[in-house]
């Protein structure tokens, strides 16, 4: 007997392996570290939200279908349950045709409507409306002007303001994410990449042969410094992403790691080590070369983070027997102070945007996990699940972490919510991605 | 006690370890001997048969029989964590201080690795503390300062991938790589 259910079954089946094949063919393009971000784990009683596909007002085909971004934007934060759009009744793009009652029936808090006006050559209006269902009353409307290429930053920017409006949370859709993509072949391809924070957009900035490591942001988003093994030794970098343009800013004999931007941007604090390996933090004037020593101790001294003042450096080091979080004053002569008792690995500080905790790689209980520490009351919670994981960086408005983590052998990206609510898991299509570090917000 | 210390502390007691063990062969029997394992040459029965003795190893002024084997060995493997040399190393370093006292034109780069757990920036200090353990260990041995370049992957070149303790053990460890 034929079973007509299991031929179609085997049909299917086989057309899913090719289809797989097909994608499988696409991603393993060299070069093609681009992020997939997916939801591991959102809030119980995410926000249902319906952002109504927007209206074009304009010659041909609208460069980008904006709603489907701010919708995918309010997805991946974890916080929003963003309705289909077949689920929806009517679609208004004026605010005279929002039916409430309608709106209400599907059960959705939140309305968004919006539409991009063509406004002449390559400039556009991108208007949009945010109503509040069970009040009947708008709540927020904005408009930008934009051009084909900045639709998307455009509307990243849209679907900050939303966020900002409905959770009291900036948003920081509109940023980027760096990271360092490992591809492993003959031979070993190391890269450094920007990408927008849905991981849209990736640019390779430096490529190498030889281990790339540690890229760091400026406080202006502007430029990024990182360390590369490009010479056989390692040096500091400093890059500037619109023009490209590189300047190398440290290869001193021994150990050039860890650079970190100062909040005013002007100075770079960083690991150096002497001709006997002994390293310690140093901080370095990029543009006139003056260089200070600020620990002295013949442990390892290194992973230095500014405090959001300027004022103080938090840094990693053994000195105890195992690493853990020291702060020393970048003036002065003090010595340094332990910050971290907790555990006996705390290693890699970054601190928070507010400046009240710091996120370390923590071991727990034989994992190296991501954990935030509460500078005045003490305390370390572990938010992070893995075996390895590393890399902490905050997000600029301090609400989620992103941090590199492993997942069936390879390494990959996640983020925690810094209350450990929202998860993400962020793949690549091929290799390891590491290092991910989070842009400050876009200067205006 | 500080990290320095205790390197220096290794790193003396290794080197009286190879001091005591210098010029025994790997096989543990003493190098004098080992020029009995030639052939005598009066007892050859001469050219008309066309025989030739065994002859003996030739070792260069200032190498020990045995170190071309010890040479070949061009990876020291640490213990989680630390940089302390094992003892088993002794002879293996021992044996490249006198190929580098031997052949002053030599240089050698030392290349410190770490395994892939904890922080990458902490793992380039805990490779280079492993090249620097190696450095002073050769250097304690005669070996010239200028002839010695140290470099730290930390964990960012693995020789084996994987996260199991036996890639761990293979990753923590130290290259000796040769020079002209």
């Amino acid at each position: 007997m034929i079973d007509e259910e299991l031929i179609k079954t085997m049909m299917k089946s086989v057309l899913l392996r090719l289809l797989g094949l097909v994608a499988l063919i696409a991603v393993s393009q060299p070069g093609n570290a681009q992020l997939r971000i997916e939801i591991s784990r959102g809030v119980s009683g995410a926000v249902p939200v319906a952002v109504v596909p927007f209206a074009y007002d304009g010659r041909g085909q609208p460069p980008l279908d904006v709603a489907n971004l701010i919708s995918d934007d309010l997805l991946r934060s974890g916080r929003f349950a963003p309705m289909g759009r077949d689920d929806m009744i009517s679609r208004p793009t004026a605010a005279q045709d929002v039916n409430f009652t309608d709106w209400r029936l599907l059960k959705t808090d939140y309305v968004v409507i919006g539409r991009v006006v063509e406004d002449g050559l390559d400039r556009y209006l991108l208007q949009f409306q945010v109503f509040d269902v069970f009040r009947g009353n708008q709540v927020l409307g904005y408009q930008f002007k934009a051009t084909a290429g900045n639709m998307r930053a455009v509307g990243h920017r849209a679907a900050d303001l939303i966020f900002e409006k409905l959770t009291g949370i900036p948003g920081a859709f509109s940023t980027r994410v760096a990271y360092v993509s490992v591809v492993r072949d003959q031979e070993d391809v190391y890269r450094l990449i920007v990408a927008d924070a849905d991981g849209a957009n990736p640019v390779i900035i430096a490529e190498s042969g030889k281990p790339i490591m540690s890229p760091a942001w400026s406080p202006d988003g502007r430029r990024i410094a990182y360390v590369s093994f490009e010479d056989n030794h390692s040096a500091v970098y400093v890059q500037e992403l619109a023009t490209g343009s590189r300047k190398q800013v440290s290869a001193s004999p021994g150990i050039n790691g860890a650079p970190s931007f100062s909040p005013d941007g002007r100075w770079l604090a960083l690991t150096l080590s002497s001709v006997d390996g002994n390293l310690d933090v140093h901080v370095l004037n990029p543009a006139t070369g003056q260089k200070r020593r600020l620990t002295r101790n013949p442990a390892i001294d290194t992973e230095p983070a500014w405090s959001i003042d300027g004022k103080h450096i938090y840094f990693t080091s053994d000195r105890s027997g195992g690493p853990q979080i020291y702060r020393i004053p970048v003036e002065g002569s003090s010595s340094a102070q332990r910050v971290t008792f907790e555990g006996r690995y705390n290693a890699r500080p970054r601190i928070s945007p507010d400046g009240k905790t710091l996120a370390v790689v923590h071991n727990d209980r034989g994992n190296y996990r991501i954990a935030i520490i509460d500078l005045d009351r003490k305390t370390t919670q572990v938010l992070s699940d893995g075996s390895q994981d590393e890399s902490p960086s905050f997000a600029p408005n301090g609400s989620m972490l992103i941090y590199a983590t492993g997942s069936g052998g390879r390494g990959v990206l996640a983020a925690v919510s810094t209350d450990g609510r929202v998860k993400q898991s962020i793949g690549a299509a091929a290799g390891d991605v590491r290092e991910p570090a989070w842009s400050p917000y876009p200067a205006d | 006690m500080s990290r320095k210390f205790l390197i220096l502390l290794a790193t003396a007691v290794f080197v009286l370890a190879a001091c005591s063990k210098g010029g025994t062969k790997p096989d543990g029997s003493e190098g004098a001997e080992g020029d009995a394992a030639g052939g005598d040459y009066s007892s050859q029965s001469g050219l008309e048969t066309g025989t030739v003795g065994q002859g003996t190893e030739y070792v260069e002024a200032g190498m020990e029989p045995g170190d071309e084997a010890l040479i070949a060995e061009t990876v020291i493997y640490f213990d989680f964590d630390t940089a302390r040399i094992r003892t088993e190393y002794s002879e293996v370093l021992a044996a490249h201080a006198r190929r580098l006292g031997v052949k002053s034109g030599l240089s050698v780069r030392l290349e410190g690795h770490a395994d892939e757990r904890g922080s990458r920036e902490y793992n380039i200090g805990l490779g280079e503390s492993r090249a620097q353990a190696v450095r002073q260990a050769l250097m304690l041995q005669g070996v010239s300062a200028t002839q010695i370049t140290t470099v730290s992957y930390g964990e960012e070149r693995p020789a084996v991938s994987g996260g199991t303790e036996e890639a761990w053990e293979r990753n923590r460890r130290v290259e000796i790589i040769y020079s002209e």
